[in-house]
């Protein structure tokens, strides 16, 4: 028997009122990682210990900026939601689960934040 | 009350089955998705590092030169590659293929063997285009 209201049926949300959301940008961001981690392996697995005017030279340029800032975007949305589905399995006392999952969104903002000021300064200021 | 609770018999967990690769590798995934989030702080430093000039900079490339950085960054670069054929499996999975169970088996050893020896081919063309 289906208990579900018609109005829920149309919406298609469930209860968490999400819908396919998170799985959808979970894949997404997935997808999008693949070809660019590919080149942020290859980016540190070769200016790993350049000299300081290389690496910047190296990020001065406005395509491995743009793709950096792309890296930095693209794994920081996929991790923070990948954390939260730890935190929503391994922590089961409301307080510390929402403590964590505001702190997990804190995280990832701050990291992309920083990442993302230094790429930029980088490529206007050097 | 309390007895009856206690001396309910437990169904089978983690502790009594032999672990086999696809849960070996389940549960890799997770881990190493956990140590890439905590490695972004690396990433965020290096970066930080590079832009707020040579001095700090010269100072963070020593140490993640050093032979823990090394092996620091060796390790994040497998963990990443490791994540990443992990995902690739789920791709398959997501477009209906792979379930067989032998199959699965199969793909599961792949993943770590795969990221072994990319993660070396990473490297060593990295200190070769230098």
């Amino acid at each position: 028997m289906d208990m579900r209201t018609p109005l829920g049926k149309v919406r298609g949300l469930g209860s968490a009122k999400e819908g396919t959301e998170h799985f959808w940008r979970q894949r997404l961001t997935a997808v999008a990682n693949v070809p660019l981690l590919i080149f942020f392996v290859f980016f540190v697995a070769r200016y790993a210990g350049a000299p300081h005017a290389d690496l910047v030279a190296a990020l001065s340029n406005p395509f491995v900026a743009v793709i950096m800032g792309l890296v930095v975007t693209s794994a920081l949305v996929h991790m923070r939601i990948g954390m939260q589905v730890i935190i929503e399995d391994y922590v089961h006392a409301e307080g510390a689960k929402i403590a964590l999952l505001m702190l997990n969104t804190f995280f990832a903002i701050l990291v992309g934040g920083l990442c993302l000021f230094a790429i930029l300064k980088i490529a206007f200021a050097g | 009350m309390t007895n009856v609770t206690r001396s309910r018999p437990l169904s089978p967990h983690l502790q009594i089955y032999k672990p086999i690769p696809t849960m070996v590798m389940s549960i890799m995934h997770r881990i190493t998705g956990g140590a890439l989030y905590f490695g972004t702080i690396l990433v965020a430093w290096w970066l930080i590092a590079a832009a707020s000039g040579a001095a700090h900079y010269d100072w963070v490339s020593w140490l993640f030169g050093t032979l823990i950085g090394k092996i620091v960054l060796f390790g994040y670069t497998w963990v990443l590659v490791h994540h990443m054929l992990g995902g690739i499996r789920h791709f398959i999975w997501d477009l209906g293929y792979g379930y067989e169970k032998h199959f699965a088996t199969k793909m599961a050893k792949a993943t770590i063997i795969g990221s072994a020896t990319l993660t070396l081919i990473i490297w060593i063309v990295g200190y070769l285009v230098r």
